[in-house]
């Protein structure tokens, strides 16, 4: 391995070209230049934008969820919005038995890590070296399993999970900014800066990368790459409890199919950004946000595209960077 | 040198239950048999495409859906013969599988499971976006429908008209190319095969499948065509039957189309929860057990017991 030294040295060795770099940073730098350009021109345009953040930190941490397993373990969780849609019920229930709201949001937070953890003990652990197949399939079914189980403890009717940051707004410059929308907006950067410094700090966060990307190598020096593996889907089920609990009151109402759009969402999220890219699902999440509110905000005649369209766009960007935007081009040897 | 018989056996006595079975059910279980003989056309399909060519499609509802309005619309508009119809849905979905083919050449893994995902997501939008062709969200009506034997019928002699059609295609020159796209994109390129050709040629192919399938499960909704028949869970069951079958073999494909064609509406009686949710929680709890238990599916529990019964 030849020694790396710049930054620039270290996209090259992340499979990134310079050039291809430096467009993707260009791009995006236009990308927020024409954003905020639009938002001091128009009130409306602003707040449509500040909404999509909001929304678009939801879609990021519920991808970042996704990028974490996909580092582990190669597959996409499909299950993983229904995990959070389920702690978000979790939560709800909390708060009918007389926590408040942030007692019920920690403890759905702990909940949420014993039970990512001890799926990937009970479920995945036992497939995931056997077939890539399996451990799909596993996870859709988990998705309809998880799904079943809400509509029978909690029924389809729906529930209300109250907002913690109420329905009052900011006034900035003539736009109207809801405390609710800064308010997720900086719960979800705080769990993600969390998780980063986790990852990046602590002896167990070098575990579970080590774990994630040489599994036999970090086995020979020590690491419980099993146990790290368990903890990654922990961390991810955390991530996924927390991005359920900050969409909800943007949707205003608590239903079984509550995450299933944002899952679709945070799924081209993750690919946009590039699958193994933690830092790309992120910034995926928030360009699809902003994208979707913008185009639902300004052709409200093609709502019923809305999907459709965000995907067509996913898309071209793909079949020009087939391994996301920040992400690194597979390799492999034959 | 391989011996036929057991394949060939096993092959007449299926098809003998299949032919007595309609004299023996009641209707409602006629149509039961009917649904799995439509789940088994398109199991099949995208076990051409995912087990032999080695690429994911979480999108197989989308097809069956283009042939499902295909019959439903040439009925409506024109009368046509829905054995017509059937053969437009084919050659319709085959073509489109081949377009959608050729951007998925850029992409595998969990990507290409992105983009087909994105098909099925956005197709049973497009009714509510062009609903005077399309019907919108009160979906399009045919003009003929047709008893659960015809169905039954139609349903399991395309089955064994498309296994037939599956099986030639596989142990000849292009079978072959898909196993070697399969195993070594590089390896296969090397030894002179057109990539780009065969690939898109596993799409079209089980694209086509997808669609008499499609065709097939609208006329057993009394002839209705409606976008929430065609939703994602379509797609994600296909995948599970192609999974629960065995990927990369054509033995276990019954099993795999039983298992989302029955157990679904078999659970929806068991005692435990209650109607719909008693459903999914078996359904679901299922799907992870028989994972957990034979991760190579039924094909692979098969070859299993081949090989204890020779050794």
């Amino acid at each position: 391995m030849e020694a790396v030294t710049s930054p620039l040295d270290l996209l090259r060795a992340r499979g990134i070209g310079f050039g291809s770099a430096i467009v993707v940073y260009v791009l995006l730098t236009a990308a927020a230049l024409t954003l905020l350009v639009g938002c001091l021109a128009s009130a409306r345009f602003a707040s449509l934008t500040v909404q999509g953040v909001a929304v678009g930190a939801a879609y990021g941490g519920l991808a970042l969820a996704l990028v974490l397993i996909y580092r582990a373990t190669h597959v996409i969780n499909y299950a993983q919005g229904e995990l959070a849609m389920l702690t978000t019920y979790v939560a709800y229930q909390l708060v009918q038995w007389g926590l408040s709201y942030w007692e019920a949001f920690f403890a759905t937070l702990a909940i949420a890590f014993l039970l990512g953890t001890a799926l990937q003990v009970a479920i995945i652990r036992p497939v995931q070296h056997r077939s890539v197949i399996a451990t799909v399939i596993v996870t859709v079914g988990l998705f309809i399993l998880i799904d079943g189980i809400v509509n029978w403890i909690w029924g389809a009717d729906i529930k209300v999970l109250q907002s913690p940051f109420g329905t009052a707004s900011w006034d900035v410059g003539g736009v109207e900014i809801q405390h609710l929308y800064v308010g997720m907006l900086g719960v979800v950067f705080a769990s993600v800066v969390v998780v980063w410094a986790l990852f990046r700090f602590t002896k167990v966060g070098l575990g579970m990368r080590a774990a994630a990307l040489r599994p036999a190598a970090a086995s020979l020096v020590g690491v419980r790459v099993e146990w790290m593996l368990a903890l990654g889907w922990g961390f991810a089920a955390v991530l996924g409890a927390v991005a359920g609990l900050m969409y909800e009151p943007s949707q205003l109402l608590l239903t079984p199919t509550l995450m299933q759009q944002a899952l679709v969402f945070a799924f081209a999220a993750a690919v946009l950004g590039g699958l193994d890219s933690p830092g790309g699902a992120v910034v995926g999440g928030l360009a699809i946000g902003v994208f979707v509110e913008l185009l639902g905000g300004y052709l409200p005649q093609v709502i019923s595209l809305n999907v459709p369209f965000a995907f067509a766009v996913l898309l071209a960007i793909l079949l020009v960077k087939p391994s996301g935007l920040f992400g690194r081009r597979e390799v492999s040897r034959v | 040198m391989r011996s036929h018989v057991p394949a060939l056996g096993s092959i007449v006595a299926v098809a003998g239950v299949l032919v007595a079975l309609p004299f023996l059910l009641s209707s409602y279980n006629v149509s039961l048999a009917a649904q799995v003989g439509i789940y088994f056309v398109a199991v099949l399909g995208l076990n051409i495409l995912t087990g032999y060519s080695g690429q994911i499609s979480i999108g197989h509802g989308a097809f069956m859906a283009i042939g499902g309005y295909t019959t439903a619309i040439m009925s409506r508009d024109h009368h046509t013969n829905l054995v017509v119809t059937m053969l437009m849905a084919f050659a319709i979905c085959f073509v489109l599988g081949l377009i959608v083919g050729l951007p998925a050449l850029r992409f595998s893994g969990a990507y290409l499971a992105l983009v087909t995902f994105a098909l099925a997501v956005s197709v049973p939008e497009l009714p509510l976006q062009w609903s005077t062709f399309l019907g919108g969200t009160g979906g399009v009506q045919s003009t003929t429908t047709v008893s659960d034997r015809w169905i039954y019928g139609a349903a399991w002699t395309a089955s064994a008209i498309l296994f037939l059609l599956a099986w030639l295609i596989l142990r000849g020159r292009a079978g072959r190319a898909f196993r070697a796209v399969r195993d070594s994109e590089i390896a296969a390129t090397a030894s002179g095969i057109e990539l780009s050709v065969y690939k898109t040629l596993a799409f079209g192919i089980s694209a086509a499948y997808a669609g008499v399938a499609g065709a097939l499960f609208v006329m057993a909704t009394n002839g209705f065509a409606q976008p929430t028949e065609f939703s994602v869970i379509l797609s994600l069951q296909l995948l599970i039957g192609a999974a629960v079958a065995g990927l990369g073999s054509l033995w276990g494909i019954l099993a795999g189309a039983a298992f989302v064609g029955l157990l679904p509406k078999v659970s929806t009686s068991v005692p435990l929860t209650g109607t719909d949710h008693g459903r999914d929680v078996v359904f679901g709890l299922m799907v992870v057990l028989v994972m957990l238990v034979l991760p190579e599916g039924f094909a692979g529990l098969l070859a299993r017991l081949k090989a204890l019964v020779r050794a």
